[in-house]
């Protein structure tokens, strides 16, 4: 028997806040960190994050805590997730402000040198702390600089332009390292690692142009996915109210815009061509102040965004086109410099105009991920040794985010994984001697994938793919769901898989190429598209970011479920598991009163104890430590793949 | 900004192009020598380079026909936040997301920045100033990352001014314009001003003198030659002058007095 070791090593793949805050904890434990990014770390998708960070720390008088924060994103999530984790992260936020604060971020201030915080969607509170207009910029720095740190005392190692290919498992299935491709060469390498932290971030690109960053196409979760680990809630994509329109990007329009007094509207009269300031405010329709008296622009996001859908497709859009007005010239210049200078700089530049003085038109645009890897209570997956954090685990927001969430939810997850990796990886028996034979299989069948894919003469384009898989994503599985078109969009999917196999690499200087790195992406982001698309098909009800106007009501009793996705040779096989809603019994949501649940009597808020022991058996399913009630999962129900409708043999 | 280079139209044109064309400097990989090659794409209304460049990539084919490989850049964000897709536009570096064709003088050229080894095209290897972040300590030394409360207060103007050094996404235009920057000789604007950004911060300042003796040395702070090039550039207009300013006299008493210390 082999004895467990000292110098445990933990693999991370992703650079974004939530793998950095992985990789820094477990630095910081004294223990070894390979840390995989596709891009330098310092410009992963995090930086793009705008508004702010969210956490109670009550310094404005109004009452807030940990608990209504808690009650506000599940409130907002409509009552999909797993409430004990969200209440966890709620009542970590304050201190991971706190530590960002200690880090150096050059949050904003108030006139006595506290923090400052403004308001977000889906909250009553000032709750959001923020660095100007690019908090999610400086937090990733803060991060980057600490890491960067124990990178120069040689406990970080970065593999920066290495891309995650797949994960090797033993025959047990437990992971035990990755194969990842250097970008430059396109040199395959196997990484042994006692446990694989995924922090990918979102799956954007499967949409072709959303607000997402060009690294962003989910391949290595889906990766995960294929290799058995179980992808859940997958059909919650949030669409961002506000963004700007771009021939190679919807570029965001950050909430904080809202956040600090911004307006949506419209002009009463359809298809007005006046200019927007010679429009009087009596023949402006503020339609979100109108509906939403109590949040008005600050109804959460996938309110504001039907809504904006709805106004455009009722021909209400700006000179009949889909636009409205996102208008902030009725704040002083100075106020907007100092409190929002970044984003407006964006507009300025990508549009041409001075939204300081001309009201901003803007449209929604897809932007986040609430699915993603199935986690349990301490990040990990139901593959023993792979855990995920960040946006690409599906743990916090439900069926929709709340702004400023995200950053707090990605270091939270970070800070969860760290010391559960660390913990299974103390209790790991390392394998022995036929360790070398499971990594030479997978690193020879990723090469073999690659081998195949530059044989390929086909007629077929990989980009003209990935743009028709954009399109008919984005047309069919974003803001307003039919099951006919959703059904056509699988068939489509299916049709792009085959004609993906007859694809050539548009590239014949294989050095530092981009086109066989996208071709793997490309078929990874295929397979996510499928679940993404039945996953929607499957939940016949509207909850959070998921509308269908044929089921346009919320129905807990039939999908007050998380929906899980298994990967199979027929495609993915679906199971649903109940929601622990063991703290706030699920009420409707509605905004357009100002409600909320009082914390129930007695209510203990202590921390989450982050110590305790992780139960976790290397080489069974996932023990699990709550009750979800109803069993419901396939494994739950003792099926194999093929008894739940699969196929079993992995590609 | 002050810097409307040649080359960079500073109104819109008037009747748009039918065509745009680019010449792109390129590389087959590190060995190999730079050509030029020309490209031609039907003009649309707010292109920006990338976009551009995404069309010649799907179906890459110069003006004159010739089927080619397509060109390689990197790109990330594209709200010039990452720095990833910065080259040198019209002769100008900058990022390429937020260069936009209306506001460009045709034929477009995109080469890659010189100051760093060309991978491949437009791909340089930027990773020495992650090293001369490394070399300057550019972190704050906190006890650790668990809870010890909130951090140190500050004025609105202290975070303000420290707001304008923490922008700095380390995508090289201020070497690429440095006229003194050259194979790696000196540390440059960018570590500068990091130095400056921590040494600011209260906590900072109780390892302010390791970071003052990262900037000191040989191909350290005294090898600016006040071009001021590097703020001209800098695309987040970090006061970068000013830093070496502070930075320059910092060092100066550090290096009179500092033994005093010891």
């Amino acid at each position: 028997m082999a004895t467990p070791s000292k110098d445990m090593r933990i693999a991370i793949v992703g650079g974004g806040l939530a793998g950095l805050a992985a990789a820094m904890r477990i630095a910081e434990g004294g223990h070894a960190v390979d840390l995989f990014s596709v891009v330098p770390v310092k410009r992963s998708h995090s930086v793009c994050a705008q508004g702010g960070i969210n956490g109670a720390v009550n310094t404005k008088g109004e009452g807030d805590s940990p608990w209504k924060h808690f009650d506000d994103t599940v409130y907002g999530g409509d009552f999909l997730a797993n409430q004990p984790p969200v209440k966890a992260m709620c009542e970590m936020a304050p201190s991971i402000i706190y530590l960002f604060d200690r880090m150096g971020v050059p949050f904003s201030r108030t006139k006595e040198g506290l923090l400052d915080f403004r308001r977000f969607g889906g909250t009553l509170h000032h709750r959001t702390a923020f660095a100007g207009a690019s908090t999610g910029q400086q937090l990733l720095y803060a991060l980057d600089e600490q890491v960067r740190r124990y990178e120069a005392a040689g406990k970080v190692k970065k593999y920066e332009h290495w891309e995650m290919l797949s994960l090797v498992q033993d025959e047990h299935g437990v992971c035990r390292g990755l194969v990842a491709m250097e970008r430059a060469t396109l040199e395959l390498k196997v990484f042994p690692a006692d446990a694989v932290i995924i922090a990918t971030g979102g799956p954007g690109l499967i949409f072709g142009k959303s607000t997402n960053s060009m690294v962003c196409t989910g391949s290595a979760v889906s990766a995960c996915y294929q290799q058995g680990a179980r992808y859940a809630n997958g059909e919650f994509i949030q669409v961002h109210p506000t963004s700007i329109p771009g021939e190679d990007k919807l570029r965001l329009m950050s909430e904080s815009a809202r956040g600090e007094g911004g307006r949506v509207w419209v002009p009463k009269t359809k298809g007005d061509k006046r200019t927007p300031s010679s429009i009087p405010e009596s023949e402006r329709w503020y339609f979100l102040e109108e509906k939403y008296p109590a949040y008005g622009n600050l109804v959460p996001r996938d309110i504001a965004t039907r809504e904006i859908f709805q106004v455009c497709l009722d021909g209400f859009g700006i000179g009949g086109e889909n636009q409205v007005y996102l208008d902030l010239t009725h704040i002083p210049t100075e106020t907007l410099d100092q409190k929002l200078g970044a984003i407006l700089e964006i507009y300025e530049m990508f549009v041409g105009d001075d939204p300081r003085h001309v009201p901003m038109r803007i449209f929604p645009g897809v932007h986040y991920s609430m699915g993603g890897l199935w986690v349990d209570y301490d990040q990990r997956t139901n593959v023993p040794g792979l855990l995920a954090a960040g946006e690409c685990d599906y743990s916090i927001h439900g069926a929709n985010r709340l702004g400023a969430n995200s950053l707090v939810s990605c270091v939270y997850g970070g800070f969860v994984a760290a010391p559960a990796a660390l913990e299974y990886a103390k209790n790991l028996q390392r394998n022995g001697a036929d360790g070398s034979r499971i990594y030479d299989q997978e690193l020879r069948r990723q090469q073999e994938i690659n081998n195949q894919l530059l044989k390929q003469t086909g007629t077929e384009n990989q980009y003209v793919i990935h743009e028709e898989m954009g399109k008919w994503m984005t047309d069919n599985v974003t803001v307003v769901r039919y099951n006919d078109r959703l059904k056509a969009t699988d068939e489509k999917l299916l049709e792009l898989i085959d004609r993906y196999q007859h694809i050539s690499i548009n590239d014949s200087n294989m050095w530092a190429t981009h086109a066989l790195p996208h071709a793997r992406q490309l078929y990874n982001m295929l397979q996510l598209a499928r679940v993404i698309t039945l996953g929607a098909l499957n939940r016949n009800e509207s909850r959070g970011a998921h509308y269908k106007p044929d089921f346009p009501n919320r129905d807990d009793e039939q999908f007050l479920k998380t929906t899980l996705a298994e990967f199979s040779g027929e495609g993915p096989v679906f199971s649903w598991e109940a929601v622990d809603i063991g703290l706030l019994p699920p009420r409707k949501r509605d905004y357009s009163k100002g409600t909320e649940q009082k914390k129930p009597e007695g209510e203990e808020q202590k921390p989450r104890d982050l110590s305790a022991p992780a139960v976790w058996d290397q080489n069974k399913e996932q023990v699990r430590d709550v009750d979800h009630g109803e069993a419901e999962t396939r494994t739950q129900q003792g099926k194999s793949i093929e008894e739940a409708g699969g196929k079993s043999d992995k590609l | 900004m002050s810097a409307q280079a040649n080359g960079h139209a500073k109104q819109t044109r008037r009747t748009p192009p039918e065509f745009v064309d680019i010449r792109i400097k390129r590389r087959e990989n590190p060995d190999a020598p730079q050509r030029w090659e020309e490209f031609r794409i039907p003009y649309r209304p707010n292109l920006n380079i990338i976009s551009c460049l995404m069309e010649i990539r799907k179906n890459p084919v110069t003006k004159d026909g010739t089927r080619t490989t397509p060109p390689v850049w990197e790109m990330n964000c594209l709200e010039q936040v990452c720095g990833i897709c910065t080259m040198v536009i019209n002769g100008r570096v900058r990022q390429s997301c937020s260069a936009l064709v209306d506001q460009l003088d045709l034929p477009i050229t995109l080469e890659p920045m010189s100051k760093f080894p060309n991978i491949r095209d437009l791909v340089v290897d930027r990773s020495q100033m992650f090293e001369h972040l490394k070399r300057v300590h550019a972190w704050i030394e906190i006890d650790g990352s668990y809870d010890l409360g909130p951090g140190p207060r500050m004025t609105p103007d202290e975070v303000a001014e420290r707001y304008a050094y923490s922008r700095c996404m380390t995508c090289g235009c201020c070497l690429e314009a440095c006229p003194q920057y050259e194979g790696d000789n000196y540390i440059g604007p960018q570590a500068i001003a990091q130095v400056r950004l921590m040494n600011m911060h209260p906590s900072g300042k109780a390892t302010r003198d390791e970071r003052l003796e990262g900037i000191m040395g040989e191909d350290g702070i005294t090898n600016c030659g006040n071009a001021q090039n590097c703020v001209r550039v800098c695309p987040m207009s970090i006061p970068l002058t000013k830093a070496i300013y502070e930075e320059n006299r910092e060092t100066i008493i550090h290096g009179l007095f500092g033994w005093l210390k010891k």
